[in-house]
């Protein structure tokens, strides 16, 4: 990977960054609230069933996330388990699917 | 006053420290004893000096697990932390013997960050007039009194975990270069110093800036390289 | 990684935390995505899984996914902070409240449960 592309990482990462504080802000508040008294499957299910305003939300929490975390993740492993090269890369790729392909299975899942 | 108890690294990457015990003086600084140390107990010691006042950056040492010039360090306020005193050789380069460290890749990276001046002027032309005032030369000015003592790069740890990273040192260069209405050579050098080896690599430990002698603050010049790449990159290229 | 850490000073540890949460965070959020899709299944499904979160030691998990996630979010905002505001020498002072700001958030948490 050229320096051309690291930079394109650095700016998707931090760009990411800025739209994760809102979102985990949110989120956090959130849960802070939703779990005073208990937390049960028909609570939560109340709340973000059919509610488009949610799906918009959590989509964008899950893309952002799938961004964010395999770039962020890059720089350990090259550091710390001196794994480098195009075999990290795929690797954070598929990360990067993963992570997408099961959060937005998650979040339709609560919205269906 | 008593003797002091030192503890000083002998041979190359192997090695072993060695204990001394010296006379204990006022005003004691780290590189009085280690000279005291090998003019009066061990002529076999090898170690760098130059000045002696804090000017050159050649006595830099680590004195108790910590990158600093030996002749501005006073054994009181290393007494204050620990009280026994351990020397060694900078870290993050490879040492030649016991407290003397290789510079060859601390400078060979200040050149792959194209840390040289390029101007356009001749004998021929006038000065270029720059105003001390400009914001931008002030950002200069806060870099450039760097003399290369190496001690914020062998205090960095991504140094340590990545042998490309060229370190605060060669990237704060380049930064005072590219900020420099002067220079020529603003592009080529973001793109030198851009990538995994380069200013995308800094997470702002800020090791450098804690432990820079000149107070100069590295990271702060490396934020700005990060956002001056984000031009080298998108913008128009040349 | 042994002695190579800029001793004890607190930017090294800012970035040590960030970088520890983050990875706690990324272990953790496959297993996150996977329970909450189980909601697919029906409520009921959700709702077993739910149960099993009411454990003591589950419940001191969440707590401390929630103190990472806050611990992350601080030491984030000290990097945005750092690399794109106009340089100040009091920035450093951005990792204490970076930690603050975590600990209130998961104190808030750990009432809520």
């Amino acid at each position: 990977m050229n320096a051309r592309a690291q930079t394109y990482l650095w700016v998707a990462q931090r760009a990411s960054a800025a739209v994760l504080a809102l979102c985990v802000a949110v989120h956090l508040a959130t849960m802070i609230y939703a779990i005073r008294g208990g937390l049960s499957a028909g609570e939560i299910l109340a709340r973000t069933r059919g509610n488009g305003a949610w799906l918009a939300f959590y989509s964008v929490f899950v893309l952002a996330v799938s961004v964010h975390a395999p770039i962020g993740l890059r720089p350990v492993l090259g550091e710390w388990l001196r794994w480098r090269g195009t075999s990290r890369d795929l690797f954070l790729l598929a990360l990067a699917l993963a992570l997408a392909g099961l959060g937005l299975r998650a979040v339709l899942g609560v919205f269906l | 006053m008593s003797n002091l108890k030192v503890k000083v690294w002998r041979g190359s990457a192997e090695g072993a420290f060695q204990a001394f015990e010296v006379p204990r003086r006022e005003s004691q600084t780290v590189l009085d004893v280690v000279t005291y140390i090998q003019r009066m107990l061990d002529p076999t010691l090898a170690y760098r000096f130059a000045c002696r006042v804090g000017m050159c950056g050649s006595c830099a040492m680590t004195v108790n697990g910590r990158a600093r010039w030996t002749c501005r360090t006073h054994i009181d306020s290393v007494l204050q932390e620990k009280k026994e005193i351990t020397i060694a050789p900078l870290r993050n380069l490879p040492v030649i013997r016991d407290l003397v460290a290789d510079m060859r890749e601390f400078f060979d990276k200040w050149a792959r960050a194209k840390g040289q001046f390029q101007g356009r002027l001749s004998r021929n032309d006038d000065f270029e007039r720059i105003n001390p005032g400009d914001p931008e030369r002030v950002q200069v000015d806060a870099g450039i009194e760097c003399i290369g003592c190496a001690v914020c790069y062998a205090s960095c740890d991504v140094v340590a975990w990545n042998p490309d990273y060229l370190g605060p040192a060669a990237l704060n260069r380049a930064w005072t270069l590219i900020k420099d209405q002067r220079d020529q050579k603003k592009m080529a050098r973001l793109r030198a110093v851009a990538g995994d080896a380069g200013c995308h690599a800094c997470h702002t430990h800020m090791s450098c800036t804690e432990r820079c002698p000149k107070h100069i603050s590295p990271t702060a010049g490396i934020a700005g390289l990060k956002r001056e790449s984000i031009l080298a990159f998108t913008g128009k290229s040349s | 990684m042994s002695g190579t850490l800029g001793k004890g000073h607190v930017g090294t540890w800012a970035a040590l935390v960030h970088r520890v949460s983050g990875i706690l965070l990324v272990l953790f959020l496959p297993g996150h995505f996977i329970a909450l899709g189980s909601a697919l299944e029906g409520a009921a499904s959700f709702d077993s899984f739910l149960a099993w979160t009411q454990q003591p030691l589950v419940k001191f998990m969440e707590w401390g996914i929630v103190l990472s996630l806050a611990a992350h979010l601080g030491g984030g905002l000290r990097v945005l902070a750092l690399e794109f505001l106009p340089w100040r020498d009091w920035h450093k002072s951005l990792a204490a409240a970076a930690a603050a700001g975590a600990i209130a958030v998961s104190l808030a948490f750990a009432l809520a449960l």
